[in-house]
């Protein structure tokens, strides 16, 4: 009869999902919290397969942006962290939440600018570029949302003497979400938008955008690596992540770092020194 | 199967009914006992539907008392009801009587010979497999015959079920009922065809504005009606 | 899934991250179809059948309930399942499970809701004869349920259409980790965000042309079953 068909398929199906859940319970994986950068730059795509080969762990990359992954490994939903805002990670070590915090890699930051570049910013030092910026309430795009890209912002509005919190205005465009988004929108209005250049390098959508500043000293984008302190939260997967930091730290991982190129440009140039603090 | 105890006999007692202080049927005293069918007839609105109804205990009266057998709380399960439109289950014929039968209780073994039986009672045999929304008008109603000689009922209680009917179907209605009645079956059915009146009644009920106007056996009804309003609904004019 | 090729391409190499997230999206969004039924339509007969004082209350709320927040929804059972959480020992976050119970709980109302209409009108028509056949209360929303099994059907098409077109809740409680939680709505927002945005319309596309399968599926199922049983 049909109906005893439709409950066979309906037991199916949920013998599928939670099938799911065994499946996914597996035990050589791991939860890596990290950034929007890492992930829309290609980065992982390129490092984990290389990872797995090595170890076989699979790593589960939640891409958020460096706050929302602090607070992630905060509840205990993840394993390690690998974010690139170093005082937001300092205080998460202070609250005890990570074990040790190794630097792993850098790039830097670029001012991301419309060819025709109305506010004349182009070849300026970053503090002058952002003076200008705000002078003349050209459009600028900020992440807005607690990432690394974002607390980097707000540093040089520090740094450039502007109270952005208090100057900001109908220019400034807050979007909350991540750099590939920001990107997308700084493209659509033709704005100014602070980018990590990883993401910048693989971005398809430019529209009229280019970089207008870039090298300057206070530009530079370092990324570390955290456990998350199983002392916390003993469901953490100590020593699958533990393995996971000591790779992306050592000669190899270091090596597979400097081996992602787009175009033949190198995007994160590895300097873990495994030290950490 | 049928229930342990009789609904026999049907007695209404000052059954009153009321609706929105309308008085839809007025103090009625009946009793209807075994034995030929009886006939409810009267002009529209007479209240014959809302008398069914309360007979099979689908709806309470207002005052007054219904026992069944003596009983006054029965359960439906010695009656069954046939409505001038029947409601066909979305499925095929042989299906609506299964259902019937497995709301009676008849194991599941002994069903497809049941429903067979059943099936070929009301001549629909060869319809067994259609889907029962798609059947005529007259087989519409012949499958709820089907549905309600399921149930094996004491009394079989029905509302015009052939108003809607050509002649041909009617027949056919009326030849299964004839046959149930003579199985044993108390038929109630209200009618306002008066040659159905002279084909099928033992006795005859008459209601008009919800009050029972007369009551008597068919042929002293059809021929030496009592009442005025008798006389004048035999002879075809509105009874008002 | 590389980002040279076309979706098009994609599909014409049988890429097979492409056809993993296809997979992933029909699988968690047809089980949350199944679950949601399971729960909803239940539900929504008894209370077109129920007769109590206050009905409009429950009646109405599953009504609003229709219109949850996917990302609502996303965030709440994020923190139901966050190891911080209450339901956090069960270790469910970033799974498909995660998703499925997430579109679930978004796509109840969705099928209960018209079925509660469904039911309550079908058995203004139904009372009489299922009364005088003695039928049981149980037995009464089962018949309902199945009689009026065609305009369910489009419930849980809609249900259906919810689920596999919702991006807020899955991202939230799935991480749209690569390779394990990523449908196709959230590879839609993943290749925007990247910019690939040829891309992510034609992985828009793809998802469309699956929907419109299978409701073209049910609907030709309906048209064979009708011609069987009316």
């Amino acid at each position: 009869m049909a109906s005893r068909f439709a409950l066979r398929a309906f037991a199916v199906l949920v013998a599928t999902a939670v099938n799911f859940a065994v499946a996914s319970a597996e035990d050589r994986s791991i939860v890596v919290a990290s950034t929007t950068s890492t992930q829309d730059s290609g980065l992982f795509g390129y490092l984990l397969p290389i990872f797995k080969a090595k170890t076989g762990i699979e790593v589960k990359v939640i891409a958020q942006g460096t706050g929302q992954a602090l607070d992630t490994a905060r509840r205990g939903d993840a394993d390690v962290v690998f974010v690139h805002a170093k005082a937001q990670e300092e205080k998460f070590l202070a609250e005890g939440f990570g074990v040790k915090r190794f630097d792993v890699m850098y790039n830097d930051f670029v001012l991301i600018g419309p060819k025709s570049d109305l506010a004349g910013v182009k070849g300026q030092d970053i503090e002058t570029a952002l003076k200008t910026i705000q002078a003349k309430r050209a459009p600028f795009v900020s992440r807005g949302d607690r990432s690394g890209t974002h607390s980097a912002e707000l540093t040089l509005w520090r740094q450039a003497g502007i109270d952005i919190g208090a100057s900001k205005g109908s220019w400034y465009r807050e979007i909350g979400q991540g750099m590939g988004a920001a990107l997308n929108t700084a493209s659509a209005m033709n704005a100014y938008v602070l980018s990590d250049r990883g993401t910048w390098l693989s971005f398809k959508n430019r529209g009229e955008l280019e970089i207008v500043v870039e090298g300057d000293k206070r530009l530079f984008n370092q990324y570390g690596v955290m456990l998350v302190n199983p002392a916390k939260h003993p469901t953490v997967k100590q020593q699958l992540g533990q393995t996971f930091v000591d790779w992306i730290i050592s000669g190899e991982g270091q090596a597979a770092i400097a081996g992602y190129k787009i175009d033949g440009q190198q995007l994160f140039f590895p300097n873990a020194d495994k030290k950490g603090a | 199967m049928r229930a342990a105890a009789s609904d026999l006999p049907l007695v209404l007692d000052s059954v009153s009914l009321e609706a929105n202080s309308t008085t839809i049927l007025d103090r009625l005293n009946l009793t209807i006992g075994p034995g030929a069918p009886t006939l409810i007839v009267g002009p529209n609105g007479a209240g014959k539907t809302r008398l069914l109804r309360l007979c099979m205990g689908l709806d309470a009266p207002s005052a007054g008392r219904i026992t069944w057998g003596g009983r006054a709380d029965s359960e439906m399960r010695g009656r069954a009801i046939l409505f001038q439109r029947p409601v066909m289950l979305r499925r095929t014929t042989a299906a609506n009587v299964a259902y019937a039968l497995a709301q009676v209780g008849l194991p599941r073994s002994q069903r497809a010979d049941r429903i067979a039986a059943l099936l070929e009672s009301v001549g629909l045999s060869d319809l067994a497999q259609r889907p029962a929304r798609r059947l005529s008008g007259g087989e519409q109603q012949r499958l709820a015959l089907a549905r309600a000689l399921a149930r094996d009922p004491e009394i079989l209680l029905l509302d015009e079920p052939t108003a809607n009917l050509d002649p041909a179907a009617t027949r056919g209605v009326e030849e299964i009922v004839l046959a149930a009645a003579k199985s044993g079956i108390k038929i109630v059915m209200a009618s306002h065809d008066l040659g159905q009146v002279r084909r099928l009644a033992g006795d005859v009920i008459f209601l008009v504005r919800g009050a029972v106007c007369e009551q008597a056996k068919a042929e002293y009804f059809l021929d030496h009606p009592k009442t005025q309003e008798a006389a004048a609904f035999l002879r075809g004019d509105l009874v008002i | 899934m590389s980002d040279q090729f076309s979706a098009w391409q994609l599909i014409l190499n049988g890429d097979p991250a492409l056809f993993a997230i296809v997979r992933l999206s029909l699988a968690v969004s047809l089980s949350a179809v199944a679950l949601a039924a399971l729960i909803g339509m239940p539900l929504g007969a008894l209370l077109g059948l129920a007769r109590f004082p206050g009905r409009s209350v429950p009646v109405v709320l599953l009504n609003t309930l229709m219109g949850l927040p996917p990302v609502v929804v996303g965030l709440a059972v994020y923190l139901l399942l966050s190891r911080s959480g209450p339901l956090g020992g069960f270790g469910i976050l970033f799974t498909p499970t995660a998703m499925v119970i997430a579109q679930t709980i978004l796509i109840v109302p969705i099928i209960a809701a018209p079925t509660r209409q469904t039911v309550e009108d079908l058995w203004v028509e139904y009372r009489d004869e299922l009364t005088a056949m003695n039928v049981t209360p149980a037995g009464r929303m089962t018949t309902l349920l199945w009689d009026a099994r065609y305009s369910l059907v489009t419930a849980l098409l809609a249900g259906f259409g919810r689920a596999a077109a919702e991006v807020g809740a899955v991202m939230i409680v799935g991480g749209n980790i690569d390779g394990f939680t990523r449908t196709m709505t959230t590879a839609v927002a993943l290749e925007t965000s990247k910019g690939n945005l040829p891309l992510a319309m034609g992985l828009g596309v793809i998802l469309l042309a699956i929907v419109l399968a299978i409701n073209a599926a049910a609907w030709g199922t309906r048209v064979w079953s009708e011609r069987q049983a009316g």
